[in-house]
């Protein structure tokens, strides 16, 4: 037994804690390097140089950021209604089903309202896919946590098999589809910025990023200034007051997860609808697992979201051009570093809130009750 | 009395402090050996502190423990039994579903195989129940044990480790009458055997049935030390909350109107599907208080959800102003639009949000009218507007809309969920336990409250398993037992004795 957990200030809570979490990552990476035989610092430096040192680089690091920010909003989203959606990977996946069928069978519509109607695709088959355990977890008592873990099986399921027995393009070996109409497509920066003159070097970089943002503010204010969202930290902070407050957690549970998952279409219309330009498989590789990081970092708000998603965009970024510099050091230090962050600031997220709140303990503590 | 060489627990100038609050302020404490000696305070007194920094929860800032005239040091728990303190807590440390001799085992296995550590312990058991009648079988199960039971086991698990200086949280605070009566004889056997007794309570009867001295704490001071037989509910009272204190409220005669809410025998399952109403019915009027007695668990609880909409019925009906509700209004949104408002017995797992803004919980339930803001948004100035408008007519305080509702004190959070529930002037108001853990100032302003319902003409349903507040408080009583109602009786004809057999279900039919 030991007295109880201290409660912290807000800034230390929001700030301080991440980024001692985050230097405790990067502390342990730089060990693993050492032991490698490569110098840390030079390997910092190549890293931080490869995702921020050019233009090329930023749009690189912010093409990557864009899809961890969706992945990171959809978990978050869950998160403030206590759910732990592992599922993000598999939803957007499925999403990027929703984008392709509208930008290959609906070429009727005119002009860019193609794009908005893919990217609408992909919002609904998204939220559709998490839906299913949603409703599991309202109504049927099945955990989300279990039932969206399998679920990305069966996603991939799915897309291995529409993609090679029925979406392919015919006549060549490749799972994918044939290439999208231009009007189906989220134009990239580069695009836009030549319109206006401006030179900017050729990347994936695509107006999904300002998509993100919106969507970044749309969930702040739908968490913090509606009455859904109230509902929403209701039933995540104590559901037994939810019901007595008039509000079915079963209700909110699905709606929340109909939102999840229409975040997560969002890594669709980056990745599919903003570079790929055509469905192929396992485009998500991963982001959707990296958004719990960010959400976990950014305390499911959304200025953390932001914050953590370009900090991954960096790592990935950054990493592949280590990955060049330093031929000792693979692609696969950057999974080990994603690793670290994600079990410091996810898994031993309390580790060194004990000592920060020793340590600050003289200022501000609250007495027991 | 003997008189002993050294007083058995010694503290001198506690104190305490959690950033700018001064817990614990210079206090002294001298406990006598072979004594029982009871402390009192309000809630937020700084009783809790105190005992958890003589248990080796916290260390204080500065002071001196000392243990039979030794200073010590106590840093943990550990250090506390082995200086012989021993603490039966008010929410027991048990494991359920082990036995009780597993459980009294529980860091004190003696070894790597269990067998030898437990046949010290089993017999050290069956000693301790021939020198104090404290008999438990040893291989029951804790979980399948009565609450009374579980506490002479955790009793049991303290002299087993040698205590030889018993710490009491609120032990009464859990149990039936018949089982404090249980508790305190077992006290006086301890006692006899030179054992020392600190007891924590609120409840001065239980003070002056009981203890030997009584110590009073106000507001993190030891404020008075009283021989208990020199002293009287009243001045103990007085020193709790500083000033003089109405324990009785006066309240006029009841109007008693037309019939609003009326129930006919319904039953209500708990969640393993238990029946724990079984065949309730009464009728409530407008402008009385009714009040529902009974020990904790004998389905007040159930009945409270089930009329408040939370849980459903199994059987019967529920009248409201002669319509019976159907089924699709039995929810708690459609009963609070009908004008039902609800105070839960729980405010921390129920009625409140505890990581939300008081102003946020200041709405909960209400959180979908258009006083909030129209359309689809919220509009901040009206949620905090309205709680300081709740605030300003309950007194909560710190008046602060924007605090953390868990930051706030047990009678302040009381006070918010009243606010929010008589502030929206409801028809009928339901309330459980509306000063549980609440201090005696909060106590009297939450009765004139309530009382000031009833004479507004709204009718109330008080469940209260405090025998004081139901007297203070009701208009008419009924007392339930085992799901059903036992008797029902006005509060002028009645006494803690006759209400009493009542809770223990000897009913008048039985009678």
């Amino acid at each position: 037994m030991s007295a109880p957990l201290k409660p912290l200030p807000a800034w230390a809570d929001v700030a301080l804690i991440p980024l001692v979490n985050v230097a405790a990552a990067f502390v342990i990476s730089g060990f693993v390097v050492l032991a490698i035989g490569e110098n840390p610092l030079e390997a910092v430096q190549s890293l931080i140089l490869g995702a921020l040192g050019d233009l090329e680089g930023i749009g690189y690091t912010l093409f990557y950021a864009t899809s961890f920010i969706f992945t990171g909003l959809s978990v978050a989203v869950c998160f403030h209604a206590g759910l732990f959606n592992i599922g993000t990977e598999g939803q957007a996946y499925i999403a990027g089903l929703g984008a392709a069928l509208v930008a290959l069978h609906f070429g009727f519509l005119p002009g860019y309202t193609l794009a908005i109607a893919a990217i609408i695709g992909a919002a609904l088959f998204g939220a559709a896919f998490a839906a299913i355990p949603g409703y599991l977890q309202a109504y049927r008592d099945s955990h989300i946590v279990i039932t969206t873990i399998m679920f990305n099986y069966i996603a991939s399921a799915i897309m291995g098999y529409l993609l090679v027995n029925v979406l392919r393009k015919p006549g060549q070996m490749n799972a994918e589809t044939t290439p999208f109409r231009d009007t189906a497509l989220v134009p990239q920066f580069h695009e836009v910025l030549a319109h206006f003159g401006i030179i900017w070097p050729v990347t994936p970089f695509n107006l999904s990023f300002l998509l993100a943002l919106i969507c970044c503010l749309a969930v702040w204010l739908l968490i913090w200034r509606t009455r859904l969202g109230y509902e929403i930290r209701t039933v995540g902070a104590n559901p037994t007051a939810a019901i007595y407050g008039g509000i079915s957690p079963a209700r909110v549970t699905v709606i929340t997860t109909l939102l999840s998952g229409a975040l997560a279409g969002g890594v669709a219309a980056n990745i599919i609808l903003g570079d790929q330009h055509r469905l192929i498989l396992e485009f998500v590789g991963g982001f959707g697992f990296v958004g719990i990081a960010v959400a976990l970092m950014g305390r499911a708000h959304p200025v953390g979201i932001i914050l953590a998603a370009i900090l991954f965009g960096v790592l990935y970024q950054g990493g592949q051009a280590l990955s060049i510099d330093m031929p000792k050091i693979s692609r696969d230090m950057i999974v080990v570093i994603q690793g670290l962050v994600v079990l410091f600031a996810g898994a031993l997220e309390h580790m060194f809130r004990r000592p920060v709140a020793t340590l600050l303990a003289r200022r501000t503590t609250q007495p027991p009750i | 009395m003997t008189v002993p060489l050294a007083p058995a627990i010694e503290l001198i100038a506690i104190d305490k402090s959690f950033g700018p609050v001064h817990a614990n302020n210079n206090v002294n404490l001298v406990v006598e050996r072979g004594v029982i000696h009871g402390i009192v305070g309000e809630n937020g007194a700084g009783k809790s502190t105190l005992m958890s920094i003589l248990y080796g929860f916290y260390e204080a800032d500065r002071g001196e423990i000392r243990v039979n005239g030794e200073p010590v040091r106590i840093r943990s728990s550990r250090e506390a039994i082995s200086h012989g303190i021993g603490m039966v807590h008010q929410h027991f440390m048990l494991v359920p579903p082990l036995s009780v001799l597993e459980n009294v085992m529980l860091g004190a296995e003696g070894g790597a195989l269990l067998s030898e550590g437990a046949g010290a312990i089993r017999k050290r058991l069956g000693e301790l129940g021939r020198e104090y009648g404290l008999v438990v079988n040893p291989d029951a199960t804790v979980g399948e044990l009565s609450v009374g039971l579980q506490q002479r086991v955790e009793i049991l698990k303290a002299l087993v480790r040698g205590a030889e200086i018993l710490v009491l949280d609120e032990p009464t605070a859990v149990l039936t009458p018949a089982e404090a009566d249980q508790l305190f004889e077992m006290l006086r056997v301890l006692k006899g055997e030179n054992k020392t007794i600190i007891f924590i309570t609120h409840k001065l009867r239980e003070i002056m049935n009981l203890t030997d001295r009584v110590s009073v704490m106000r507001r993190g001071e030891m404020v008075a030390t009283f021989d208990t037989a020199k002293t009287s509910p009243p001045e103990l009272a007085d020193a709790m909350v500083g000033r003089k204190v109405i324990l009785k409220i006066d309240k006029g005669p009841a109007h008693p109107g037309p019939v609003s809410l009326e129930a006919h025998d319904i039953v209500v399952r708990d969640d393993r599907g238990v029946v724990r109403v079984d065949g309730v019915s009464f009728v409530l009027r407008e402008g009385e208080i009714l009040g529902v007695a009974g020990v904790a668990g004998n389905g007040q609880s159930e009945l409270l959800e089930a009329l408040a909409g939370i849980r459903s019925l199994s059987g019967g009906n529920i009248v409201f102003y002669g319509d019976p509700l159907p089924p699709a209004e039995r929810n708690p949104r459609a009963e609070r639009l009908l004008g039902i408002g609800h105070v839960p017995e729980d405010r921390h797992r129920v009625g409140l949000v505890m990581p939300f803004e008081a102003c946020e919980s200041a709405m909960l339930g209400f959180h979908r009218e258009p006083v909030y803001g129209k359309g689809v948004f919220y509009s901040r100035g009206a949620i905090v507007s309205d709680a300081e408008k709740k605030m300003d007519a309950f007194d909560v305080r710190p008046r602060a809309p924007l605090l953390k509702t868990a930051n706030f004190s047990g009678g302040n959070q009381q006070k918010l969920v009243l606010a929010r529930e008589i502030e929206r002037n409801p028809k009928i108001l339901l309330v459980g336990q509306p000063t549980r853990g609440v201090d005696i100032g909060a106590i009297e302003f939450i009765h004139r409250r309530i009382v000031a319902q009833r004479d507004a003409g709204k009718a109330v349903l008080l469940v209260s398993v405090e025998l004081d507040e139901i007297f203070a408080l009701s208009d008419r009583i009924i007392v339930l037992c085992g799901g059903r109602i036992t008797g029902e009786r006005r509060p002028e004809e009645t006494n803690p004795q006759d209400l009493g057999l009542l809770m223990a279900g000897v009913s008048e039919r039985a009678a």
